[in-house]
């Protein structure tokens, strides 16, 4: 790899803002990145880790400042690439037809076999060992071998070369050996003279890979560092992670109602209880809420009274209408309950979602909106405000933290005690023990049967690890 | 792993060489066409090839146009009346103006361009804009030709009714048709650009292309490809009308998705949907051929659509079960 070897940085930013309407998503940046730096951009969802690549990219514009990319030809190369962290493959289209997508040199007869030569010699370079046919179609292929074409893609010289590329969680579909092996290329680059900006929730990865690293916070830069100047505990606590609090007091059953809930599997939920249910992903907790949530409510009408309402983890799959607004994405559980003669009473629907908006901290200024404009926390909150306000007095979660930031999350804790205290019962389950370690009473499961049932005391991380694998009799 | 690579490997054969998506257009295609032989064996002539076939031309030509408008994940409810005012143009103003014919039918392609790019802009739904063209186009012909006539040019006459050697006008057309579309879809670069902004937009314009201009490209072919239909249908029928060509819009879309095409996701086959378009086209002969009244063949048509849709749905199945099969040999 031929690269000139003076150190020109790639992207300069100088004092550079973003504002979307009222919300200001990046403030007064400066930044400056050299070949052969890689770069560990971290920090919350909604801190402006997204704003800042489409910045540097140039999919945005900054409303302020200014941003100098001195090794870009033309708007189609500027020798900066991005790989995104939600799949931007185009899946009718085969691995190496995707490449010629966005690589514009790639014409005239022979196109195919050249596109062929050059995917797969990325793949190879990056993958040793990769079984990735150029010819298959990408919806033939699993998930991590999208993100191992994504990957590819972006390293590709693509008719000049990548000078610059932007990885945007590319490790979260990636096993441990293939995402070594991405690690070791990005070294490899790095050396070589690429410049490469590493944004992971995988702190590990980002020790590992990164030779300086940048944490951003309410759209602002708080550190720029070498990373031997950060441990572990330092970049934690200048992320602003709360430090885990003591778990609010654990109750037990006396001091809870009656029991309000039994399931074949073994479930059962006191009045005002939280109960987790936990495990290894994919052990029947998911399926096991949706059978008790389906068998309560499916009916040909819906009922005035919810005896349950739902919360939705996987948003696009069960959750967010998206072509609707912010409002009646909220609203659409309590229509029956505020309609008069079966119709909408839309004064009421409004009020409720207002009071929800305050009451959750709904980041928008106008409900109108469509709700695909908030970001992916906010619209969880929308999820939660769906069920919160119905009278249900069930609420079944499933998975509701999915990709959503920490202050969202001490929000939404709270919010359930609250809850919870005024006698609504929570069914959780949750991927991450400490959300779990939230709850009253929880429930591992195991190869879809429940393999513990962990109260006070015993529910800590330890006790769920050891009954999540190995079973153990109640 | 030397048999998992093995079963990667078939496959790949199998994906490469079986491919559902042009199998089964092809099958129930030849099941027509030996079924119409079978009934009536002076089909199987030069001539007998060049009558059941020749009304298809235009009908391919026009199926293309809306496979291209379906592959950028939209839908053309306005090719009918679209072919029929080309052909109401060319049986009139093209005769006895050559040169003002020409630009007016440069301007409808332009117009298409518009329309796609509009569409997009505005983010407008292409069902609704297409169906209200519909009514523009319908009522553009009746100006024109307000009551069934006109002439076909002698070049378009001369170049439908040509004879030549081994194959006949009909398939030949088809043949070139087919592999024409499949190299300017299939195989160009820019037709693989217009595939993926089916498959996925928001790829396309991250690689910096500008999305409105390629919806426009997409809509544009799909008017000059309608522009051609309606230029043969008239060089076959040698007059016009203004609903000449009003059953096209349903046969288009019908032949799309009997060609293998699906309705979003820019997945298409523009081979396979000129054997859509042949097939169904059979269908009505076979009918003809068992003596049945005419009034059943569009009946017939639905009922061979609805059984190659079946049959595609048991394909997917199988294929989506054998992909897993894939995935757990590599997991």
């Amino acid at each position: 790899m031929s690269r000139d070897n003076h150190r020109q940085p790639v992207v300069t930013l100088t004092g550079v803002s973003k504002s979307f309407g009222p919300v200001k998503a990046l403030d007064d940046i400066d930044l400056t990145l050299s070949p052969g730096e890689c770069l560990g951009l971290v920090g919350h969802n909604g801190a402006g880790k997204s704003t800042l690549v489409n910045l540097i990219n140039g999919t945005l514009k900054p409303t302020h400042g200014e941003i100098h990319t001195p090794y870009a030809r033309n708007r189609r190369d500027s020798g900066i690439r991005s790989v995104f962290q939600e799949l931007s493959l185009c899946p009718n289209l085969s691995v190496a037809e995707n490449l010629r997508i966005c690589h514009g040199g790639l014409s005239g007869p022979g196109w195919r076999t050249r596109a062929r030569e050059e995917i797969g010699a990325s793949l190879s370079r990056i993958f040793p060992g990769h079984d990735i046919d150029p010819n298959a179609e990408v919806d033939t292929l699993s998930i991590a071998q999208r993100q191992m074409v994504e990957i590819a893609i972006g390293f590709a010289p693509r008719g000049s070369e990548a000078r610059l590329v932007i990885l945007d969680e590319p490790t979260s579909s990636l096993d441990a050996g293939i995402a070594g092996q991405l690690l070791e290329h990005i070294q490899r680059f790095c050396d070589d003279g690429g410049a490469v900006i590493f944004i992971s929730h995988m702190l590990g990865e980002i020790f590992q890979v990164t030779n300086r690293i940048v944490v951003m916070k309410d759209g602002r830069m708080v550190e720029d560092r070498a990373t031997e100047a950060f441990c572990h505990a330092s970049l934690v606590e200048a992320m602003g992670h709360v430090a885990q609090q003591a778990h609010a007091t654990r109750r037990t059953a006396e001091m809870l109602g009656d029991e309000v809930l039994t399931s074949p599997e073994g479930i059962s939920a006191r009045r005002g209880e939280i109960v987790g249910l936990s495990g290894l992903a994919g052990h029947g907790q998911a399926e096991a809420l949706a059978r008790l949530y389906l068998d309560s409510t499916s009916g040909w009408s819906a009922r005035r009274e919810p005896a349950m309402a739902f919360v939705a983890g996987d948003r696009p799959r069960d959750g967010v209408l998206p072509l609707w607004s912010i409002l009646r994405n909220a609203s659409i559980s309590t229509l029956n309950a505020a309609a008069r003669w079966g119709m909408v009473d839309r004064r009421a629907e409004a009020a409720t979602a207002a009071d929800w908006q305050q009451r959750i901290g709904i980041r928008t200024n106008d409900l109108g909106n469509t709700i695909t404009s908030l970001s992916g926390g906010n619209q969880q909150k929308v999820l939660f405000a769906r069920a919160l306000a119905t009278s249900a007095p069930i609420v079944v979660m499933d998975d509701p933290m999915r990709g959503v930031d920490v202050g969202t999350k001490q929000d939404v804790y709270a919010m359930i005690r609250a809850e919870a205290a005024q006698g609504r019962t929570f069914l959780w389950y949750s991927t991450e023990t400490e959300e779990v370690c939230q709850c009253d009473r929880v429930f591992v499961f195991r190869n879809g049967t429940i393999s513990a049932e962990l109260s006070g005391a015993e529910v800590n991380e330890e006790r769920i690890l050891a009954a999540s694998f190995e079973m153990q009799e109640n | 792993m030397n048999k998992q690579l093995a079963i990667n490997k078939r496959l790949a054969m199998k994906k490469r060489w079986v491919s559902p998506r042009i199998l089964l257009p092809l099958v129930s295609f030849s099941v027509l066409l030996i079924a119409t032989f079978a009934l009536q064996e002076r089909a199987m002539s030069y001539l007998g090839l060049n009558l059941l076939f020749n009304l298809t031309v235009p009908i391919a030509l026009a199926t293309i146009g809306q496979l291209l408008v379906i592959m950028v994940n939209d839908i053309d409810l306005s090719v009918g009346a679209f072919v029929s005012l080309v052909a109401c143009i060319a049986a009139t103003v093209l005769v006895q103006h050559p040169w003002l014919g020409c630009l007016i039918l440069a301007a409808l392609v332009l117009a298409y361009a518009v329309i796609g790019a509009l569409i997009h802009k505005l983010r407008l739904p292409a069902i609704v804009v297409t169906l209200g063209m519909s009514f523009i186009w319908d009522g553009l012909a009746l100006l024109i030709l307000p009551a069934p006539g006109g002439t076909a040019p002698t070049w378009l006459r001369a170049l439908m009714t040509v004879k030549p050697p081994l194959v006949p006008m009909a398939v030949a057309a088809a043949v070139l048709i087919g592999l024409a579309s499949h190299l300017l879809i299939i195989r160009s670069g820019i037709g693989t650009v217009l595939r993926g902004l089916g498959g996925n937009v928001r790829s396309v314009t991250r690689a910096g292309w500008n999305d409105t201009l390629l919806f426009a490209l997409a809509y544009g072919l799909a008017g000059l490809f309608g522009v051609l239909a309606g230029l043969t249908l008239v060089g076959l029928y040698t007059s016009a009308g203004a609903n000449v060509a009003s059953s096209y819009t349903l046969l288009t879309i019908a032949g799309v998705i009997l060609g293998g095409g699906e309705f979003v996701g820019g997945k298409v086959s523009p081979i396979g949907a000129v054997l859509g378009a042949l097939t169904l086209s059979l269908a009505g002969s076979l009918l003809a051929f068992m003596h049945l009244s005419p009034d059943w063949q569009i009946g017939a048509q639905g009922a061979v659509l609805i059984a190659v849709l079946a049959a595609r749905l048991l394909f997917n199945r199988h294929g989506a079960s054998s992909n897993a099969i894939a995935q757990e040999a590599t997991a």
